[in-house]
């Protein structure tokens, strides 16, 4: 396998963009990457999409934006993962370029859901869910989760605060990044007293229905130093894993097993472990999300994920920053797009463009994406070499 | 959504309770799979599930997916029955602010929902109190 670097990034400002098509929101940020890698040809087209069908009607979603970038036949592959469709196209891009089957690769990823209302949004999002055994007795995704969250409040005396806490963390962090959909501060106060959508999760414990989309442009790590347009940024790792689909199968309710499998191997692929992390970017699909994630990855003790983020440990200025970029919570989570947008976070703070939301001497970054209540996990680790 | 064939496939589950046990190790699946998932046995022979277990976590749902909108808020939880297997249901005719991780609840027969499309009226298992 080739060693391989992310050349390009590109993203919109995500939001409800009522004016932009499906096509053209993916059609923007894939000409940035292309344009910020500096190269005039791609050799093939990943894209995460996890719901064309649902969300705009349309699939073949490969040919179709593959043909947006007039580059000619080339191939477009379309990636399904629900909410780690984006990870997974990264995932299936690394791939091609490690093994030498491409050398310049897109990986994209793109959701268009405001052109639907709200319940037909709720409805193709729970299509992630076991139709037939969970769906069918009126459970949503925040549902889900917040079975999840009961078990650990009820196992480890989580409380309300400490969910609070991370959708404030990561509200704070997104007033830093221009791209956010919510660029807005919330209050402990403020989480705690929105409207409950899912006892005990509230519409702020929530990650916002959005529009937009993200693009990277991976390469030979050779042909990256050779292009020195910015400071190289290697993957170290990839990996992925898979658990069941359905949360009633599960052994331990309140453990994330996919993303705990992704995570030790990658650690084991970089050669490095949490502890040596300069930030991650994780998938706070809602609060309790990040308090589990934070504890499948190694940066807390089981059952101290909420504490994590009250204590600072956490927070930009804390010992490993998570979700820098202010998170699926108020960046936003067009759910195609947030793998790749993860990636994207993790170049920019690695190359030291994040501006104010720098996290200073960046040099290891992990990115973790999630399908589901965590039936896929992509889990992967990037190194900034600094400037040559 | 539910069409007709799709819907009658289920029945067994949903009317009747109808599980598998594997032949092998004797582990219980639900709904019934191909491969056993503990042991990758594939001879099973059917049973039903137990009528009673206990409340293992819970949510009330407050905002619905289309076509449940009418009963919000409800609640919804994975029940650990006696014979050990776990499911998720509703839990109905109880008080949602008194609910309780580790509830004592009992099977029954309800309508679920009524599906908009197909006019299909959907029934399956509820959970009630057990007193």
């Amino acid at each position: 396998m080739r060693e391989v670097a992310v050349i390009g990034v590109g993203m919109n400002r995500w939001g409800e963009l009522w004016e932009k098509s499906h096509r053209a929101i993916w059609t923007e940020a894939a000409l940035e990457a292309v344009e910020d890698a500096g190269v005039d040809r791609v050799d093939a087209v990943y894209v995460g999409c996890m719901s064309g069908g649902l969300f705009v009607g349309q699939e073949h979603l490969g040919a179709m934006l593959a043909g947006e970038l007039a580059m000619g036949p080339i191939p477009g592959v379309r990636v399904e993962s629900a909410c780690a469709s984006g990870g997974l196209a990264f995932r299936q891009a690394y791939i091609a370029v490690a093994s030498g089957a491409h050398d310049v690769v897109l990986a994209s990823g793109v959701e268009k859901m405001t052109d639907v209302d709200g319940a037909a949004a709720t409805y193709a999002l729970s299509t992630a869910a076991d139709q037939e055994y969970e769906g069918y007795h009126g459970v949503t995704f925040p549902g889900l989760y917040a079975m999840m969250a009961r078990v650990h409040m009820h196992r480890y005396g989580t409380t309300r605060r400490q969910l609070a806490d991370v959708a404030v963390k990561n509200h704070a962090h997104g007033t830093m990044n221009p791209l956010a959909q919510y660029r807005d501060p919330v209050t402990p106060e403020q989480v705690m007293e929105s409207v409950l959508v899912a006892d005990p999760l509230r519409v702020l414990d929530c990650s916002p229905i959005t529009d937009g989309a993200a693009a990277v442009v991976l390469a030979p790590v050779e042909l990256a130093r050779r292009l020195a347009r910015a400071p190289v940024v290697r993957v170290a790792a990839s990996a992925h894993a898979t658990d069941t689909i359905a949360l009633a199968d599960r052994e331990d309710l309140a453990w994330l097993g996919s993303t705990a499998r992704a995570a030790e191997q990658a650690y084991a692929q970089a050669g490095v472990g949490p502890s040596q992390l300069s930030f991650a970017e994780v998938h706070d699909c809602f609060t309790i999300a990040e308090v589990m994630v934070v504890e499948a990855l190694g940066l807390a003790d089981r059952g101290k994920g909420g504490e994590a983020a009250s204590s600072g440990y956490t927070r930009l200025g804390g010992r490993v920053p998570v979700n820098a970029s202010g998170g699926l919570k108020s960046k936003g989570h067009p759910v195609g797009a947030t793998g790749v947008a993860q990636v994207r976070e993790a170049v920019v703070q690695l190359r030291g463009q994040a501006g104010e939301r720098q996290v200073r001497g960046a040099r290891w970054g992990l990115t973790q994406n999630m399908g589901g209540t965590g039936a896929s996990s992509v889990v992967h680790i990037f190194q900034g070499e600094g400037r040559r | 959504m539910i069409g007709t064939a799709r819907y009658w496939r289920e029945i067994p589950q949903r009317y009747r309770y109808e599980a598998a046990r594997c032949t092998a190790c004797a582990h219980v699946a639900f709904p019934p799979r191909t491969l056993c998932a503990k042991c990758r046995g594939r001879a099973f022979e059917p049973c039903t599930l137990a009528g009673e277990g206990v409340v293992e976590t819970f949510t009330v749902i407050r905002v619905a997916p289309a076509g449940y909108a009418d009963e919000a808020p409800y609640a919804v939880g994975l029940i650990r029955l006696t014979d050990g297997v776990r499911l998720m249901a509703q839990v109905v005719d109880c008080d949602l602010a008194r609910l309780a991780i580790g509830d004592r609840v009992r099977v029954e027969f309800r309508r679920i929902r009524q599906d908009g499309e197909s006019g299909i009226l959907c029934y399956g298992y509820k959970f009630v109190p057990a007193t």
